[in-house]
């Protein structure tokens, strides 16, 4: 796992290291491997329909859970480690800085998902479960525009994420469409 | 305006003497100690980039400049090597460490135009030669906010540059870097406008501050530190300290730079450090001191770097939250 590595670079194992800025290092690679298992928990659904298998689906809870930690780690790293628990910076970054306001709005979107990603709360919650979840889509459009911003002026690695969610969405999109199309030609049918 | 002899008017700092400074042999000597420790610890042999600390190139006799020179101890020879933005380089930190070995530095020339009456390229080894190398050791703080401090070998801008007699009309100085995608591969990549350009006002360029930098802990700059000949601006974002430098124009109009031209709402022509206006994207208050360990917090960051007993009279009058 990616905080495995992490963990062994920070400890100095083997030479490994942080690098120069060790507080840069860890809060970006927190940032980008949340995004990255966000985008991989996307690509479930995408690979269902590919290989027709749901076994697929079984990995969904896990790798949302795991993009949701490493959301958190990176947060915390920003404002526990890098602004050393400073209330106004943070107040004053989520309200002033878009980018921030953006990545800070995924975090708010993905809390009550992980919150209920017990089969208690699927059961509890039932229909409104699958609604609620839906919530991923804009946190994962907010993600990839957070990093957009972030980045001073080399944008080609942000563009590659956001890329890989266009086509993730794409996919579902496409398939929305087909089935409400095929829904009317139905329709049409029995019409006629 | 002519520039004013700002010599006299700056006072020394309270800092600490030179001999308090730790010279890069006894560093290296720690570095080597930790490095062995580590090892030990470990039961394994020494990686060989724990033992790089030391630092390497041709060294060069200069007098250490202890007026100028600041009181906090120097970042580790390896922070200010393989922790760099250079962009001709890459866009990653350590991508300039990584890519530099294909920049030739010699053979080097200058060329100087514009509002001069001496104009014309000038070989590096005569452009240095009238002068002696001064080691100062300078804060660095990145428009990015995180900083360092550096022991820069080098000599005094203004003075070089007066010896190309600047005309009446020449009230700012532009700086140009080399261009020339073969020794810079990051410039096959669009991420600014290719050549580099900074430029400075004349009287910040004759500032005695203003430095042009030849070399680093007392030894020929490396290429990834802007090798063979940089501008050191330090009350100024690192940006503004332009790396390979290949032209000195004089000028009568403001010239254009680089960054300011890339993202106009960001970065300003004049770009003093300054935590009172924020870049757009992130607070200029604090700043993280690299090398200070994982949980150090951030410090203050000071107006002009901490410099502007010596150069704040450089600005007066002006709003300098429009002229960012």
């Amino acid at each position: 796992m990616p905080i495995a590595t992490l963990a062994v670079r920070a400890f100095g194992l083997g030479g490994a290291t942080l690098g120069t800025n060790p507080v840069a290092t860890l809060t970006d690679q927190l940032g980008l491997w949340a995004l990255r298992l966000l985008l991989a928990t996307l690509a479930l659904t995408p690979l269902r329909i590919l290989t027709g298998s749901a076994r697929w689906l079984l990995y969904r809870r896990m790798l949302g859970l795991a993009a949701f930690g490493y959301l958190t780690l990176h947060l915390a790293m920003y404002f526990a480690v890098d602004q050393s628990f400073d209330w106004r910076v943070l107040l004053e970054d989520i309200a002033k800085r878009r980018w921030i306001t953006l990545g800070f709005t995924a975090f708010v979107l993905l809390v009550p998902l992980a919150a209920t990603s017990t089969r208690a709360a699927q059961r509890r919650l039932g229909r409104r479960w699958q609604r609620l979840h839906y919530a991923i889509y804009p946190a994962a459009v907010l993600g990839c525009w957070h990093y957009y911003w972030q980045v001073k002026r080399d944008v080609r690695a942000p563009l590659v994420y956001a890329a890989v969610l266009a086509l993730l969405l794409g996919m579902r999109a496409v398939r929305a469409w087909r089935r409400r199309g095929a829904g009317a030609v139905l329709a049409g049918q029995a019409r006629a | 305006m002519v520039a004013p002899e700002a010599a006299m008017l700056i006072r020394r700092p309270p800092d600490i003497p030179p001999s308090a400074i730790t010279p890069p042999e006894v560093y290296a000597g720690r570095r080597r100690f930790l490095a062995g420790a580590l090892a030990a610890a470990a039961g394994v042999a020494a990686p060989a980039a724990l033992a790089t600390g030391t630092p390497t190139g041709e060294a060069l006799a200069a007098r250490r400049n202890a007026e100028y020179s600041t009181v906090e101890a120097p970042n580790s020879w390896d922070d200010v090597t393989t922790y760099n933005n250079y962009y001709e380089f890459g866009t990653d930190k350590s991508d300039p460490s990584q890519n530099a070995g294909r920049l030739r530095v010699k053979p080097w020339s200058v060329t100087i135009g514009g509002e001069a009456e001496l104009r014309g390229p000038v070989t590096l080894e005569d452009l240095l030669k009238p002068h002696a190398l001064e080691e100062r050791i300078y804060r660095l703080r990145c428009v990015e906010a995180w900083s360092m401090v550096i022991p820069w070998v080098g000599i005094p801008l203004g003075e070089v540059l007066k010896r190309f007699r600047p005309t009446s009309r020449a009230k700012y100085v532009a700086f140009t870097t080399l261009k020339d995608f073969a020794q810079m591969p990051g410039q096959r990549v669009p991420v600014l406008e290719w050549p580099y350009q900074e430029g400075l006002r004349i009287d910040e360029a004759m500032h005695p501050l203003a430095l042009l930098a030849v070399g680093l802990y007392g030894r020929v700059l490396p290429n990834q530190n802007g090798a063979p000949l940089r501008l050191v601006v330090p009350w100024k974002y690192g940006f503004k300290s332009i790396k390979a430098i290949v032209r000195i124009d004089f000028t009568a109009q403001m010239p254009t730079t680089s960054w300011s031209r890339a993202a106009p709402e960001e970065y300003g022509f004049y770009a003093n450090v300054n935590p009172a206006v924020d870049h757009p994207r992130w607070s200029q208050k604090t700043e993280r001191r690299i090398g200070a360990g994982l949980f150090a917090p951030r410090q203050p960051t000071l107006p002009f770097n901490g410099y502007a007993r010596e150069v704040a009279d450089l600005y007066a009058g002006m709003d300098l939250r429009r002229n960012f």
